[in-house]
């Protein structure tokens, strides 16, 4: 029994199919739960007045857009070595969910840095990084949809994404020497002094665990429709020849 | 390997199209922007460096799709594929022909367009040493672009879309080397940065537009 098992798309079908409703279900129970508790229920913060309540989104959406490029990563690693075609098109389905996810950052930051910062937008690192991000995002769905041969198509893909990871890590590193910014540091991390107050951090800890089971129920629900495309156009490909 | 890149250096210059376009369309960029922004001395030396370096690299990009188009489609790319030599190594040497026909001039034109822009005193020889360190990236980087795309139809957008992104790095850091020296003020980390990406793309990017190229011959 190894994790290689789901590689087979029957075993992948049949586990996934298993697994949708109870990921989807999570979701939403964490989602409901540390939004709800998150907006209705914690205190207006000093400085921030209610605006802080759009963390809720910001940092959880931010924190998955950066993992859905790694796990796309990952998954082009493995279809490059093991050409295991599940892993292929889970990252194809991952693009566009990573796509929405950084896309829902920038704007909620906008929304939150018009009151605060006085401006929708600034030229600061982690906002440029962000913005970068979205556009190796692109780029990457654009060629899934500009090769026809469904192989051609992950190759070029994965290839694109491992480099297109080094040059995205070294644009972040180049943008924080371009520019210092307004926004803040980590107020998240384990070890840091100046975390945001427990009131805030427990439902937010709730949040960010809902937008991760959002982010495996979509991949999970798109992988599948990308095999289930991917058998119809075989099915078709066959009556053809016949 | 010579052979091949002397074969490259004569097609670009004798087949016409891609080499001298690059430059032109630098000079233009050059032009136009002082009559997009107004003629103030004082604002054109303040943005001269970021303009040069992007106009440069806007006609780096203009130029990519020739690096193996034309050879994927009469067939010569493919003989290159079965050839002795490593196809890591034919992408070196079309990427350092690429560099001599497109890269190399705009370095040499670089400080004649910074008299246009205004450009202070002190930012030319940055100029010039930013440029000549940060274009042979462009090339690298522009012909895994290539790589990426020669497959198909209509790739040059979708190449555009795919490269800019990855361009980025060197920009920064090359229009920084340039900012920073116009100013009189130390220039060795984004100088250092930039020759690092330099070197670094020139040593691995190969391997993936090999590894891009062999997916699209198949």
């Amino acid at each position: 029994m190894s994790i290689w098992e789901y590689a087979n798309p029957k075993r992948f079908m049949q586990t996934s199919g298993i697994l949708l409703p109870w990921v989807t279900g999570a979701a939403l129970v964490c989602l409901v739960a540390g939004l709800t508790w998150g907006f209705f229920f914690t205190p207006d913060a000093d400085k921030f007045g209610s605006t802080v309540k759009i963390i809720y989104l910001h940092v959880p959406a931010a924190m998955m857009a950066i993992s859905a490029w790694m796990m796309m990563l990952v998954t082009s690693l493995i279809w490059l070595v093991r050409r295991h075609h599940v892993s292929a098109l889970s990252a194809k389905a991952a693009a566009p969910i990573g796509l929405t996810f950084t896309l829902i950052g920038l704007v909620t930051g906008a929304i939150w840095g018009q009151p605060m910062w006085g401006t929708w937008w600034a030229w600061d690192p982690r906002l440029t990084s962000f913005l970068i991000l979205s556009l190796f995002y692109l780029g990457y769905i654009a060629l899934w949809q500009a090769v026809e041969d469904p192989d051609t198509a992950a190759d070029l893909t994965s290839v694109l994404c491992i480099v297109g990871s080094v040059f995205a890590f070294l644009s972040r590193y180049a943008v924080l020497f371009w520019n210092q910014g307004l926004h803040q540091g980590a107020s998240l991390s384990m070890d840091a002094q100046e975390n945001v107050s427990d009131v805030y951090w427990f439902p937010l800890l709730i949040c960010i665990a809902g937008f991760v089971l959002l982010f495996v129920t979509l991949v999970l629900l798109r992988t599948r429709t990308e095999i289930r495309a991917r058998r119809l156009s075989a099915l078709l490909a066959r009556e053809r020849l016949a | 390997m010579i052979a091949l890149l002397i074969r490259d250096l004569r097609l670009a210059i004798r087949a016409g199209g891609g080499f001298g376009l690059g430059l032109a369309f630098f000079l233009l960029v050059a032009v136009i922007v002082p009559l997009g922004v107004g003629p103030e001395q004082a604002v054109l030396a303040k943005i001269a460096p970021g303009i040069l370096w992007v106009g440069a690299l806007l006609a780096c990009l203009l130029s990519l799709d020739r690096i193996f188009a034309l050879d994927f489609e009469d067939g010569s790319l493919d003989l290159l594929a079965t050839s002795p030599m490593p196809l890591e190594g034919v992408v070196a040497v079309k990427s350092l022909a690429h560099w001599l026909v497109t890269g190399l001039p705009l370095v040499l034109a670089a400080p004649v367009l910074g008299v246009l822009l205004n450009l202070p005193v002190a930012g030319y020889g940055w100029l010039l040493v930013s440029l000549a360190l940060g274009t042979p990236a462009l090339s690298v980087i522009g012909s895994f672009g290539a790589a990426l795309t020669v497959g198909l139809k209509r790739g040059g957008l979708l190449m555009s879309l795919l490269v800019l992104p990855l361009y980025i790095p060197t920009l920064i850091f090359g229009a920084e080397v340039v900012k920073r020296g116009a100013q009189g003020l130390a220039v060795g980390t984004p100088l250092a940065l930039l020759a690092g990406i330099t070197a670094g793309a020139v040593a691995l990017l190969p391997f993936a537009s090999a590894a891009a190229i062999r997916v699209n011959l198949r």
